[in-house]
C-alpha cells in the first residue's frame, strides 16, 4: 500500500442502507478511499457492488447512512453538482452518447468546465489522445459505431475530462476481451499512478482487479465480509476459495 | 401553370409547417420518451397571441411573431413544470394523459378568450401569386418557405456547435448519463420545451397569415405533425423535418388522385401503412441498446 490509511479520507461512507422499491441491497456498509488510492470492491453477483457507486452519485432514490466526500455530505445530492466536487462515474456498459462523435463526447466531458477556458480543453483532449491514440484516428467517427473496448476508451476518457479528484469506475471490463481486459486496466492504472487520480472500482473480475488495487473490499449480499491490503486478499484463502474460483 | 408543378409546391408549403410543429413533438420525445400532446395547442395559443399584438396592440406582424414566439416558449415551459415534471418518473400513461386534458384546458380558454369566431392574420387582399416553376406561390407561402428554411439551419447550427444544443442532443442519447457529467437535466427539458413551444408559435402565426386562426386548429395540424415525427422516425430531428414535407407532398398529391375531402385522411392512411411496415420511421433506429444501458445506470 503506497497511501498511509491514516489521512483523511477523500470519500468516507459510513452505516450505508439502500433500498431498490421495497429490497434493501446495502446493509450497514462501509468504505473508504483515500487520495491518489486505488481501491476496489469485489464479490459474487447481487452482493451490491454497483450500489454502492450509484449511492455516491445520487443515483439511487431511497437511501440511509452517511456518505462524506472532503468531509462534506454528499449523499441524496443530485448527479449533476455530485460531479462539480470532482468525482466522475464510468457506469457499466457501453456509457457514450453513440449519437455524438468520440470528439464531441470528450468535449462534453469537460461540460461543467467554464467555456472560456477552450484552449485548455484541447490541451486536455490532445493529452487523452496520448493516452488512447486509438480515439485520435476515430475523433470524427460516431461514438457508438467503435468496438466495446474504444467506447470504453471514450467513457474513461470523458470521465477524466473534468480532471476528477476521484475516478468511478462500473465493471470496467464487462464484456471485453481478455486483451482488452488488460489494456484498459492498465490504462486504469496509469492514470492512478501517473495522474494522481484515487480510483473506486468496482469488479467481477477479482484477480485481476485485486493484483493492481491497493486496498480491496469483499462484498457479499450487501454486508461488508472482508477488507485489507488488496494484495494480502489476493492470496487470503477465504477470498480464494469464495470468489477466485478455488485457485 | 402545371397542376404537378403547383401540387408539389403546395405539398411544401404545407410540409414545411408540418416540419417546423413535428420538431417540438420529436425534440421532447427524444429526451422524455413522452409524447406531448399538447403541442398542437401551444401552437393554437401562440397564433392567438400574435393577432393579440397586431389587433389589439397595434404591433407590426414581425414583432407580433417575436413576441408569440416569446410567449409560447414561457407557455411550454410552464406547462412542463406544472404539468409533467410533477410526472417524470410515473410511468408513460400518466403524462399522456396529462396532456390531452391539457389540451382540452387550453381549447377552452382560447374559445373563452377569444372567442368561437374565426380569425386571421391576413393582412391586405389576398397578394397576387408569383410563377415559379410553372406553379403559383404567394408572397405569404414564400415567406413561410423561407421562415422555415432559416429556423431549420439556426437549429441545427445550434444542435451541432452550441454548448447546450450538444447537450441537448447528449441527454437525448442517454438522458442519466447526461447527468453524470453535470448537464443540468432540467435545465435541458426546459430549453427543449421552450424551443418546441417557439416553433410552434411560429408555424401557428405562419398558419394565420395563410389561412385562418380558430380554437380547435391545434388539433389537425398537431395530428398531422405528430404523423410526420412518427413517419421520419420519433426522437430523430432530421427526421421530423423529412417526415414534414413528405407528408405534406403525399397529402397535396394525394388529392390528385382521390376526392380533396378525403386529404385529412391521408395523412392517417400513411401513419398506418408506416405503423405496420416500419414503426421506427424513416431514419428512427431501435435503440434497444441504449435503452438498456440507461436503465441498467438506474439499477
Amino acid at each position: 500500500m503506497r497511501t498511509g490509511r491514516t489521512e483523511n479520507p477523500l470519500l468516507q461512507i459510513k452505516g450505508l442502507n439502500s433500498w431498490y422499491g421495497q429490497v434493501q441491497i446495502l446493509h450497514d456498509v462501509h468504505l473508504q478511499v483515500h487520495p491518489r488510492e486505488m481501491v476496489c470492491i469485489i464479490g459474487p453477483n447481487g452482493a451490491g457492488k454497483s450500489t454502492i457507486l450509484k449511492n455516491v452519485f445520487g443515483l439511487i432514490a431511497k437511501n440511509q447512512g452517511e456518505i462524506l466526500f472532503e468531509g462534506k455530505s454528499i449523499r441524496k445530492m443530485a448527479p449533476e453538482k455530485v460531479v462539480r466536487h470532482g468525482i466522475s462515474i464510468v457506469p457499466q456498459g457501453r456509457s457514450v452518447f453513440p449519437s455524438l462523435t468520440v470528439r464531441e463526447n470528450l468535449e462534453l466531458g469537460a461540460y461543467i468546465r467554464a467555456g472560456s477556458e477552450s484552449a485548455s480543453i484541447e490541451q486536455d483532449i490532445r493529452k487523452i489522445f496520448d493516452k488512447f491514440p486509438k480515439l485520435k484516428e476515430r475523433q470524427h467517427q460516431k461514438a457508438g459505431l467503435l468496438s466495446g473496448g474504444e467506447q470504453q476508451m471514450v467513457a474513461i476518457g470523458r470521465a477524466l475530462m473534468i480532471k476528477p479528484k476521484l475516478l468511478l469506475l462500473d465493471e470496467p471490463s464487462l464484456g471485453l476481451s481478455p486483451q482488452m481486459k488488460q489494456v484498459i486496466f492498465e490504462k486504469i492504472v496509469e492514470i492512478n499512478r501517473k495522474d494522481g487520480i484515487a480510483v473506486l472500482v468496482v469488479e467481477q473480475n477479482a484477480r485481476l482487479s485485486l493484483a493492481l488495487s491497493d486496498y480491496a473490499y469483499v462484498l457479499e449480499l450487501g454486508h461488508n465480509r472482508l477488507e485489507g491490503d488488496a494484495k494480502r486478499l489476493l492470496k487470503d484463502k477465504r477470498v480464494a476459495k469464495l470468489y477466485l474460483g478455488g485457485a | 401553370m402545371s397542376v404537378t408543378a403547383q401540387l408539389i409546391a403546395n405539398g411544401i408549403i404545407a410540409g414545411a409547417i408540418y416540419a417546423l410543429v413535428a420538431l417540438g413533438y420529436t425534440m421532447v420525445y427524444g429526451i422524455l420518451k413522452f409524447i406531448n400532446f399538447a403541442h398542437g395547442e401551444v401552437l393554437m395559443m401562440g397564433a392567438y397571441f400574435a393577432y393579440t399584438c397586431v389587433n389589439y396592440l397595434g404591433m407590426p406582424i414581425w414583432l407580433a411573431l417575436l413576441v408569440a414566439m416569446a410567449l409560447s416558449a414561457l407557455l411550454g415551459v410552464i406547462i412542463e413544470r406544472v404539468a409533467y415534471k410533477p410526472l417524470r418518473y410515473s410511468g408513460r400513461l400518466a403524462p399522456l394523459i396529462t396532456a390531452i386534458a391539457l389540451s382540452i384546458f387550453l381549447q377552452s380558454m382560447a374559445l373563452i378568450i377569444w372567442g368561437s369566431e374565426i380569425r386571421t392574420l391576413r393582412q391586405g387582399s389576398v397578394s397576387k401569386g408569383n410563377e415559379i416553376f410553372g406553379a403559383v406561390i404567394t408572397n405569404n407561402q414564400l415567406l413561410i418557405i423561407a421562415t422555415t428554411v432559416g429556423v431549420l439551419i439556426i437549429l441545427h447550427l445550434f444542435l451541432k456547435y452550441a454548448k447546450l444544443g450538444k447537450a441537448m442532443r447528449a441527454a437525448t442519447d442517454n438522458l442519466p448519463l447526461a447527468a453524470t457529467i453535470g448537464i443540468e437535466v432540467d435545465k435541458v427539458i426546459g430549453i427543449t420545451f421552450a424551443i418546441g413551444s417557439a416553433l410552434a408559435a411560429l408555424a401557428g402565426v405562419l398558419v394565420g397569415i395563410e389561412q385562418n386562426i380558430e380554437p380547435t386548429m391545434g388539433i389537425t395540424l398537431g395530428i398531422k405533425a405528430f404523423t410526420a415525427a412518427v413517419v421520419g422516425g420519433i426522437g430523430n430531428i432530421q427526421g421530423a423535418v423529412l417526415g414534414g414535407f413528405a407528408v405534406g407532398l403525399i397529402e397535396n398529391i394525394g388529392i390528385w388522385f382521390i376526392p380533396s375531402g378525403y386529404k385529412d385522411a391521408i395523412a392517417f392512411l400513411v401513419l398506418v401503412i408506416m405503423l405496420i411496415f416500419r414503426p421506427s420511421g424513416i431514419l428512427g433506429t431501435k435503440k434497444e441498446e441504449e435503452m438498456g444501458k440507461t436503465e441498467s445506470l438506474f439499477g
